[in-house]
């Protein structure tokens, strides 16, 4: 039996989660005044995940850097790994929001996509 | 020049307010924005998390913006960038510059105000010390890193638990700097939850809520500070003075809305918002002058900014085809607040010009825990609500229908917080 303590982020209550695994798996969540804390917990305690956001070096363009994202949520574990792909990158201007700058980063099956455009400079 | 509804801002709560002024008729509308792209403060702010209400989807800021940005460009409304307003009168006569068009005067059937906020800044929190180089509010470390590609510094002390200071604790930790604790005045968090968990839990960051910076060390540039922890009157308590060293310091505490250009049109401000006093159409006290978003009052989500600035831009678009409403003496209800709710927006209601549902937003000054919330019309108790609850840094919101007003002789509306 392992029990981990978290705190609910699905509202502002903040609910105060006490999750009690065995053997890896979830048996019960407590502390939880709602259904989407239940959800949340399990998740957390079992996969956790998150979108990871930041900036590559842009070439060419008329600022230094544009904002990439993750398409969708990473392992949480990836997250630095991810960050070190991304830092390692750069893209070509123009860059339009959806442009891939990195496909499947990091073998998570994750796209890393521009999430803000960007002209060339003039 | 002569035009008919102009929108100061470019932002997110300008283009929610064009738009919404092209959707209801409005056949002349011009943006009038700073910067050289639309989007405002969105540009900056690369996280995810915004567009929950509206879009049903986790976008980060630009994303956001390029939606509403793209719906704009598809109707008439016209867009001027790098374009700064240096005045507004109170007959709405706006003076602006830029590099394109020189000094220009436009003559504006309708005005809607959509600047945005400013950051306080250090000069605000009287901490002693030298002025040495490495101290920035959030919201300038945020420029650097997410635009200009500069870390403003490698070993990082928060002052204050906004959402920028939290957001920027996790930006500067992706990329290589140390954060080493935040420190928030208050006995609670100013920010939303989910940013304390994601943007601190997450990367072992403390939170030392009561604590403030009491001395900042450093000559040329910062290299450490003092936090110590305040008792309840936020006093520092002499002998828990802790030092960290680093060589930057961010300031996350608080926003002011931006009514410089307000305050020269004569537009009346409220003590509790630093922002104007609007009626039910979000009407300042100036005729014709309309405000909304973080000029009105400083949001927490874009999504309500996005929706109050629907409303203004819906408000001028029939302010420019009807005219000024006839309104009858004492026809105006004011809003009052009592418990912990320390303003509402709007602060006054016309029932004969509200629309059918009004969005009433107010924030509380403190953490209430299972409180009701209660809107009295005069005496009579017209809502009661169970929030088990809430926190100054989440704002609230409840409706009040134009059906239950109209005709009602009601003298007062007051929206408090009760026990039971």
């Amino acid at each position: 039996m392992e029990t981990r303590n978290l705190i609910c982020i699905n509202c502002p209550l903040g609910c105060p989660l006490t999750v009690t695994l065995e053997n890896g798996e979830v048996v019960k969540v407590e502390g939880n005044t709602c259904k989407r804390g239940e959800i949340y917990a399990k998740k957390e305690v079992t996969a956790p995940t998150r979108t990871v956001t930041s900036t590559v070096r842009a070439i060419g363009g008329e600022r230094p850097v544009v904002a990439v994202r993750t398409k969708t949520d990473v392992p949480k574990s990836k997250i630095f790994a991810v960050m070190e792909a991304i830092n390692a990158a750069e893209i070509e201007t123009p860059v339009r929001i959806g442009d891939v700058v990195i496909e499947n980063v990091c073998g998570t099956g994750v796209d890393v996509v521009a999430s803000a455009s960007l002209q060339r400079a003039r | 020049m002569k035009r008919e509804i102009v929108i100061i801002g470019g932002g997110p709560a300008g283009l929610a307010a064009a738009l919404a002024a092209k959707e209801a008729g409005a056949k002349d509308v011009l943006i009038l924005e700073r910067d050289v792209r639309l989007g405002g403060i969105l540009n900056q702010c690369i996280h995810n998390g915004f567009g929950l209400h509206t879009f049903k989807e986790e976008l980060t800021g630009p994303e956001y913006a390029a939606r509403f940005e793209e719906k704009v460009m598809e109707t008439d409304a016209e867009v001027w960038l790098s374009t700064m307003v240096l005045s507004l009168s109170k007959d709405r006569v706006i003076t602006a510059v830029s590099r394109e068009k020189g000094l220009v005067t436009i003559e504006a059937g309708a005005v809607i105000l959509a600047m945005g906020c400013r950051e306080r800044s250090r000069g605000a929190l009287n901490i002693p010390g030298f002025r040495p180089a490495g101290i920035y509010s959030a919201g300038t470390a945020q420029r650097l890193v997410n635009m200009e590609g500069q870390m403003p510094g490698h070993e990082v002390v928060i002052l204050g638990s906004g959402d920028i200071g939290l957001i920027m604790a996790r930006r500067m930790t992706l990329e290589g700097a140390k954060v080493k604790v935040v420190a928030e005045l208050q006995p609670y968090s100013g920010g939303l939850k989910r940013n304390i968990v994601q943007c601190l839990d997450d990367y072992g960051i403390p939170l030392k809520l009561s604590h403030t910076v009491t001395e900042i060390r450093g000559k040329d540039r910062v290299t450490g500070v003092v936090i110590s922890e305040v008792d309840d009157r936020l006093q520092p308590i002499p002998g828990t003075e802790e030092y960290y060293s680093c060589d930057t310091l961010l300031l996350s505490v608080g926003l002011i809305p931006e009514n410089e250009l307000s305050t020269g049109a004569g537009v009346e401000l409220s003590r509790a918002t630093n922002g104007p006093t609007v009626n039910e159409r979000l009407m300042t006290s100036v005729p014709g002058v309309f405000a909304c978003g973080n000029v009105l009052h400083v949001h927490d989500l874009v999504d309500y900014v996005s929706e109050e600035a629907a409303a203004a831009g819906r408000a001028a678009a029939e302010y420019i085809a009807n005219g000024q409403p006839e309104r009858s003496g004492g026809a105006e209800i004011p809003i009052a607040v009592g418990g912990g709710v320390r303003y509402t927006v709007p602060s006054a209601v016309d029932p004969a010009h509200m629309p059918e549902l009004l969005t009433v937003r107010f924030r509380v000054g403190n953490i209430y825990k299972n409180v009701y919330t209660s809107v009295y019309f005069d005496g009579e108790r017209v809502l009661h609500r169970k929030k088990q609850v809430m926190a100054p840094g989440e704002m609230e919101q409840v409706v009040l229908k134009r059906a239950d007003l109209l005709g009602k002789n009601v003298g007062k509306i007051t929206v408090t917080t009760e026990e039971d």
